[in-house]
């Protein structure tokens, strides 16, 4: 399927800021499940593109000057495969890796009770295990836009009972751990209309390790795996990991951000 | 290594006015000291030292926490309140602080120098005081501040930090000389001159706290206001002078970096002041020089930011 | 109760006397100096080094101490003396020890081939909050993590040197070894004209050689700064200290900053770019963008000059992996693996609480233990086990219960004594020593290092916030 993308993100600020620095996660790499056929990432600032660790393409952008807003405009074309959610590439990360807490995937009391509940059939059958747990966390966590914000932890989502699809992504990866299944957090986008998530197009979910397969994708917003409505963007331990933009800046004050996302099929 | 961080640059800056700030306030209160120990009523004596607030804050600040000006009101608010951020032993605490954050870039004599200092101040309180008098105490102060001056003038290397160190006490003495007359600037003209011992007390300390005593007597002999003006105005001979500050940093800029824009500012300045006529503004005031000079000074202090902090 | 049935324990090595009260050959010199030397002169020179590290402002933060958060530590004028066979011994060992650990760390960040070959657990490496991703399939200048480094030693017999733990994050203390000996030399001349003491005063130079030839590939005259979290930091002084004596600027977060993919300083005559950076703030607070995100003492975008290879960071992100008490054990498995050499310095035996069996003895002989914490440091957190009561046994127990695999323990040594100078006069006190040990262009060690000294009688802890005090460390040239 060819996906077109458009995508911006736009802060505004109360006051004139002085020098301001971002990490951007916003370039998809090619796999399995996707080939990317163009791409651009603009905004006012400086761009220089890096590596990170865990092979993502990152951009650096400084802006030096004052500024009183920053646009980033991300545009591209993919192609997009079914793999019926299995990521057949390798990525040269060692699984276990992904086995480790943070701050946002750290076991509590509810998301412990999640977890004994599909603990058994992981066991079993790990594939319809994670399935299972999948469907549990969509049922017991209402997709609710705006119930929690970027930095509500799984454990206090599952309290909550709502949140959005990186809560739903956070608690996945928390009891998929916990069940000793190393899991890690995606970003990307979702072609729009598709799903409970469609008024916003960009996404996150989750992958897991299954020795034999490798990498499967397990999305509880829509309770499914990815198909070739997905785009993975960048992958992480959590949000904070795998976050399309990490900014830092001088002066400023209130800032008020802004997302468009327009993910829309094209012919070939 | 050419250019120095822009942070150190600016903690020497102010480790120089930190320290010339505390001996000028050790010299005022001294000053007033002595005056008040003449046989004057209880409100000039109120009076002498409430003069010597420089700002209503400063005033409201005091008035919050003592009830009248008694002489141990004023010294505990100007030498030993921590809260006053301009009382001695915040000075003091202000310079210590900048002087270890600029450690790296001055050599272990004057670091150690600063040390001793501190070490020695900080356990003073008004028990103390009463124990040594006052007066011990104010020495102690300008001498470790001459002290401290000596030992960067004999051990630091004449490069940037060096230079940065000498501008920021060059300009607080600007600062600080241009107050002290504004503090008196009604006084200055000859109508008001009282021609009885009181007055002579009253402009000898006031040279002295301007240090400029013996070197008024010997250039000028007899006192008189208008002289006292001009001195600490236009002599470039006296290190205090409005005039000698504004020269000296108007060079240590253009040594800096000639094409500074406030080298050039600097220049314009000094060539005001030079060029000033001091009968007519003493018959006009001085008080609108004063004001203006001072705003002016601010300025020159924010383009010296501007152009070497990198201010952000 | 451990030696119940001795009435006394046997006495612990001391550095300058043996059992029957001759002195050692370290100590021949200066053995005869001590004796001839009164103890009003002694009293007289500790006074003055008082005053000489009073002046000189050295002091180091206290955590947790409101009331007085500097203090001086206390220096004992009685210096720690190494003949050249034991430094001979030792300092093969540190350089050993180092150079494994520089190949464990581009190993575990690159092929892990350890962790494949199954001589160490990957779960201790790979979910160990000190490796550190960001760093993976990255290449080094000259492939070395620990640039600097400090191996923590502490001695047993006249040949029993063990290695209580690696330093490989930001090791602290070298400023002692310089300023101890300074004051040394400034106190007892006369005594450096008749010992041959090797000299320690090219550390800065040394160190700057080496952070120069790391530099990041095609700069040759690399500009060099030391980072350090500011005035208020604990070891502010020896920040401050390294970068006069090197020669390069002491910086801090807010001075530098990320443009055009290289990191710059603010100075005087505006941007100016850095090369290498001796940084001496921890891997959390290094970049906010990529770890602790609310931190104030790094630099926004470093790492991704780091990962561009603009810009050398001394020591390495997630250098931290290799000195982790859960990675100690394994420390002589590194060099067996990678050097193909048997280690010639010794692990104290260690047991991890992790592993069942440990654990059940470690309860059982409390005791006689010393139990830390795997992620502890500065003698935080510990138990040692001879010096502690039973209610504060019983609350550590209850603390190993709940998360055994946070804590190891390893037996109590017999640390050796050194002659010390304190209030009755002169006698002997627990030390332990610390030699620098430099990875670059090759693996150096300067002759010398901190000992630490337990003040206290018969305390074994060295370390400066539990009132332990520092002495000059001599190696004799012959």
């Amino acid at each position: 399927m060819r996906l077109t993308i458009a995508h911006e993100t736009f802060y505004k600020f109360e006051e004139p800021a002085k020098h301001s620095i971002q990490y951007l996660r916003m370039t998809p790499g090619s796999s399995a499940c996707q080939q990317v056929l163009s791409w651009s990432v603009s905004t006012q600032g400086t761009l220089t593109p890096w590596i990170d660790g865990f092979g993502n393409s990152v951009h650096v952008s400084t802006i030096d000057n004052e500024h009183d807003e920053i646009k980033v405009v991300v545009e591209g074309v993919v192609d997009t495969f079914d793999t019926s959610g299995v990521l057949a590439s390798r990525d040269g990360l060692p699984p276990q890796l992904f086995l480790r807490d943070t701050p946002f995937t750290e076991i509590g009391e509810a998301t412990l009770a999640l977890a004994e509940e599909v603990k058994e059939s992981i066991a079993s059958d790990t594939l319809s295990g994670l399935h299972n747990l999948t469907n549990l966390i969509a049922d017991k966590v209402t997709y609710l836009s705006g119930a929690t914000t970027v930095e509500t932890s799984a454990e206090e989502a599952v309290v909550a009972g709502s949140g959005v699809c990186q809560d739903h992504a956070h608690i996945f990866l928390t009891c998929a751990r916990w069940c000793g299944i190393p899991s890690r957090y995606v970003s990307g986008y979702l072609l729009a209309g598709q799903g409970n998530d469609s008024h916003v197009a960009s996404h996150a979910w989750a992958e897991s390790y299954l020795p034999g397969l490798g990498w499967v994708s397990f999305d509880p917003t829509n309770r499914q795996s990815a198909t070739e409505e997905y785009v993975r963007l960048a992958i992480g331990f959590d949000y904070m990991g795998a976050a399309p933009v990490r900014g830092s800046r001088l002066g400023g004050g209130v800032e008020e951000m802004s997302v468009k996302v327009q993910v829309e099929q094209t012919q070939n | 290594m050419t250019g120095m961080l822009s942070r150190t640059a600016d903690n020497l800056y102010w480790l120089g006015r930190y320290v010339e700030r505390a001996e000028n306030a050790a010299r005022l209160i001294d000053g007033t000291y002595h005056l008040s120990l003449l046989p004057i009523t209880p409100e000039e004596h109120g009076e002498l030292w409430r003069r010597l607030f420089q700002s209503n804050e400063e005033l409201e600040l005091f008035q919050n926490k003592h009830p009248g000006f008694d002489d141990d009101s004023v010294v505990e608010h100007m030498v030993l309140d921590p809260e006053n951020p301009s009382s001695i032993v915040s000075c003091m605490d202000a310079a210590r602080d900048n002087t270890r954050a600029a450690r790296a870039e001055l050599t272990t004599e004057i670091s150690q120098c600063m040390n001793q200092t501190w070490m020695d101040i900080r356990g003073i309180n008004m028990d103390k005081i009463h124990e040594r008098g006052i007066q011990d105490f104010l020495d102690l102060i300008k001498e470790r501040a001459h002290l401290f001056q000596g030992v960067i003038y004999g051990t630091m290397r004449r490069g940037e930090p060096f230079l940065f160190w000498e501008m920021g006490t060059a300009l607080e003495r600007a600062e600080n000389t241009s107050r002290l007359i504004l503090a008196r600037s009604n006084s200055f003209h000859r109508a008001h001159r009282r021609d009885d011992g009181f007055d002579f007390y009253r402009w000898g300390t006031f040279l002295r706290s301007a240090n400029a005593y013996s070197a008024y007597r010997q250039i000028y002999g007899d006192i008189d206001p208008v002289s006292v003006a001009e001195m600490l105005i236009l002599n470039t001979t006296i290190p205090r002078s409005l005039l000698a500050c504004i020269e000296d940093t108007t060079d240590i800029l253009k040594t800096l970096r000639r094409e500074a824009q406030c080298a050039e500012m600097s220049e314009r300045l000094a060539a005001e002041v030079r060029s000033m006529r001091l009968d007519q503004v003493l018959r006009s005031g001085l008080e609108n020089f004063l004001h203006d000079f001072r705003n002016q000074v601010h300025a020159l202090s924010d383009q010296i930011r501007a152009d070497f902090m990198m201010v952000r | 109760m451990k030696n119940s049935d001795d009435n006394e324990p046997p006495k612990p090595f001391d550095e300058m006397l043996e059992p029957d009260g001759t002195v050692r050959m370290a100590y021949a010199q200066y053995g005869e100096w001590l004796h001839g030397t009164s103890k009003d002169t002694l009293l007289r020179k500790d006074e003055q080094a008082d005053m000489m590290f009073r002046r000189l402002g050295i002091t180091f933060t206290v955590y947790g101490d409101a009331e007085s958060t500097e203090r001086m530590i206390p220096f004992d004028i009685i210096p720690r003396i190494l003949d050249p066979h034991e430094w001979d011994y030792l300092s093969r060992g540190a350089i050993q020890r180092v150079d494994a650990i520089n190949a464990f760390l581009d190993d575990v960040y690159h092929d892990q081939a350890i962790l494949k070959a199954g001589r160490i657990p990957p779960e201790l490496v790979l979910n160990n909050d000190a490796f550190r991703p960001e760093m993976l399939d990255l290449d080094l200048p000259r492939r070395v993590y620990g640039h600097i480094a400090g191996v923590d030693l502490v001695r047993t017999g006249p040949r029993d040197f063990y290695v209580l733990e690696d330093n490989v994050r930001t090791p602290s203390g070298v400023s002692y070894m310089l300023e101890n000996r300074q004051t040394m030399m400034r106190l007892f001349p006369e005594l450096f004209a008749t010992n041959h003491v090797a000299p320690v005063g090219r550390y800065p130079t040394e160190l700057r050689n080496n952070l120069k030839s790391v530099a990041p590939v095609g700069v040759d005259d690399p500009t060099i700064v030391l980072l350090t979290p500011g005035r208020f930091n604990s070891a502010y002084f020896e920040h401050a200290f390294l970068a006069t004596e090197m020669g390069v600027r002491l910086v801090e977060g807010q001075d530098l900053f990320v443009d055009d993919g290289l990191v710059y300083m603010r100075t005087t005559e505006g941007p100016k770019r850095v090369d290498v950076i001796y940084r001496r703030i921890d891997d959390d607070f290094i970049d906010p963008l990529a770890f602790q995100p609310h931190s104030m003492l790094g630099v926004p975008g470093l790492l991704s000059v780091v990962r561009r290879g603009r810009v050398t960071l001394a020591n390495a992100i997630g250098s931290g992996v290799a000195d982790d008490k859960a990675m100690y054990v394994y420390v002589p498995e590194m060099i067996r693996f990678y050097l193909g050499e048997e280690p010639i310095l010794q692990n104290v035996p260690t047991y991890s609480l992790r592993n069942p069996d440990d654990y059940k003895y470690v309860i059982e002989h409390l005791e006689e233990l010393v139990v830390k914490e795997v992620h502890g440091s500065g003698g935080y957190g510990m138990l040692v086990g001879p010096k502690s009561t039973k209610a504060e046994r019983e609350a550590y127990a209850q603390r190993l219960k709940a998360e055994p695999e946070a804590f190891i323990a390893q037996p109590t040594l017999s640390l050796s004594t050194c002659p010390t100078w304190v209030e009755e006069g002169v006698a002997p006190r627990h030390v332990d020593l610390r030699p620098f040990v430099l990875s670059g262009r090759r693996t150096t060690v300067m002759p010398g290092g901190l000992t630490r000294v337990a003040l206290k009688e018969g305390s074994l802890v060295v370390n400066s916030s539990q009132g332990g005090g520092t002495k000059d460390t001599w190696v004799l040239e012959r």
